[in-house]
């Protein structure tokens, strides 16, 4: 798109492009750390990635602020209301994603063994890479305002959440076969819930994105394909 | 379930207070409007906008014949108002011009009362039988444009001395007075400050209950606060017309975008 007339305020939507896709980055490291944290037990990457969340909160505030002083000053329009926007949401969406990383981490910290079913562990890798390619994929839609790369995001939550649907079966099964190991399958819940949420939040930056680049709202075609929710 | 609002919208659609059909306006050679067909809603406020000089004056202008008075300019093509051709030889214009008011950039009232100004038209239209309906049409007046209580103890004093969005909306009233069906606006709050155009703006708003309204502004947020449609002119052509949320979040010409974000030099 050509540029504004006031180019002041090409530079001010360029920088918050950039400070969205740089929370983007944090918020997919601090995922994958969390998980693999969790996987191999590393309580120190754990531990670190708790830490490293307060940067996303700080980038996060920091990209709020820059958004309400361009609402302020430039009364945006058009395509630049709907980036705003989009901004907006994208960045709430990540910090969100930093939340629920952190989450996990915190649990590695009180699960604080190792885990008993390296069949749970491969469960929830899978799932976190599945989400974290979904968050990669959004992001770079974001980036390259790809509308097209935004719709297949959505659609591909569908397996995410199909995966968390059989893992808490499995989780399930597991504590009704031996109590003992319900404290450890209970905290590996709420991981898979948190990493199914992350996936959500994914398809929520999509949605964001398809309506930055064509100002119209993205379908909801898909089912919930969560079926533990009549269950949980 | 997602019919029904499109059909409503057709039927109202065909009832349009005002249908320009292939307009053309020429300043001489100059070919300053082209080809604009535009439908305009009754009761409702529909608002130009524009760079300087894309005609969006001008078109507002061809509504009451205000160019009739401006020499080498020719219209073509139609304006109905309720069906009717506004530029058949039979329509008188100063009768055009009652039914439809117009306000200005610049509050230009006349060097009268205050009284004078709001009974100018309705003595020369003969509107009022004598002086009592007289004074009721200007209190009746003054109170749509939210004046009365501002101005009733002094309505002898010359409208000359009020603030500027004081005369301007004095102008909005003398435009009612004649119980006209259409007002048309340029721009009325360029020359006002905040206060005094939120004010106008407010009366705008209420106006639209009885009055179909086309106003003409510079400010794209003015165009987002007061109207409920709106139409980007650009360079004589009607580039786009549509609901002033879709316009200014989601425009479908490339050019309307560049505008209304501030990309066009």
């Amino acid at each position: 798109m050509s540029e504004h007339t006031v180019s002041a305020y090409d530079d001010e939507l360029t920088a918050m492009a950039g400070k969205v896709a740089e929370m983007g980055g944090l918020a997919e490291k601090a995922f994958a750390d969390a998980v693999s944290a969790l996987v191999s037990q590393d309580l120190a990457l754990a531990k670190s990635t708790i830490v490293q969340d307060e940067r996303l909160d700080n980038l996060h505030q920091d990209i709020e602020e820059k958004l309400i002083e361009m609402i302020v000053r430039r009364q945006p329009m058009g395509q630049d209301l709907r980036e705003i926007t989009a901004a907006t949401r994208i960045a709430n969406d990540l910090e969100r994603v930093g939340d629920l990383a952190k989450n996990v981490a915190k649990r590695v910290i009180a699960i604080d063994s190792d885990l008993q079913n390296k069949k749970l562990a491969i469960g929830v890798e899978h799932m976190t890479e599945l989400a974290l390619s979904q968050l990669k994929k959004v992001l770079d839609a974001y980036s390259s305002k790809d509308a097209e790369a935004a719709r297949r995001v959505q659609e591909a939550d569908a397996e995410v959440d199909a995966i968390y649907t059989s893992l808490f079966r499995e989780l399930l099964t597991y504590m009704m076969e031996d109590p003992r190991s319900i404290t450890q399958c209970v905290h590996l819940l709420f991981c898979a819930k948190n990493i199914e949420r992350i996936g959500d939040h994914a398809t929520n930056i999509a949605e964001n994105v398809y309506y930055m680049v064509t100002g119209e709202r993205l379908p909801e075609d898909r089912e919930k394909m969560d079926e533990t929710t009549g269950t949980a | 379930m997602n019919e029904m609002p499109n059909i409503e919208q057709a039927t109202a659609m065909t009832e349009s207070k005002i249908s320009a059909d292939k307009v053309q306006v020429y300043y001489g050679d100059n070919h300053a409007i082209k080809d604009v067909d535009i439908e305009i809603q009754p009761r409702s406020v529909t608002a130009f906008i524009g760079p300087s000089g894309c005609g969006k004056s001008t078109f507002l202008r061809t509504i009451n014949r205000m160019n009739d008075t401006i020499e080498f300019c020719r219209v073509e093509g139609s304006i109905r108002i309720d069906g009717e051709d506004i530029y058949d030889p039979k329509v008188d214009p100063v009768q055009l011009r009652a039914k439809v008011g117009m306000v200005f950039q610049k509050p230009n009232p006349f060097p009268k009362s205050i009284y004078d100004n709001i009974a100018y038209g309705p003595r020369i239209h003969g509107l009022a039988r004598n002086k009592s309906e007289l004074d009721d049409i200007v209190s009746s007046s003054l109170q749509k444009a939210g004046l009365w209580d501002e101005v009733k103890d002094r309505l002898d004093e010359p409208g000359t001395g009020m603030s500027g969005g004081q005369q301007q909306r004095l102008c909005i009233a003398r435009a009612i007075a004649v119980s006209p069906e259409v007002i048309l606006m340029d721009e009325p709050c360029s020359a006002l400050d905040p206060i005094a155009t939120a004010k106008v703006e407010e009366l705008i708003d209420e106006l639209r209950e009885n009055y179909t309204i086309v106003i003409v502004t510079h400010s794209m947020q003015q165009a987002a606060r007061v109207s409920q449609r709106t139409a980007f002119f650009h360079l004589g052509v009607l580039v786009e017309e549509g609901p002033t949320d879709n316009i200014f979040t989601n425009p479908k010409d490339k050019r309307t975008q560049d505008y209304i974000t501030g990309r066009f030099g």
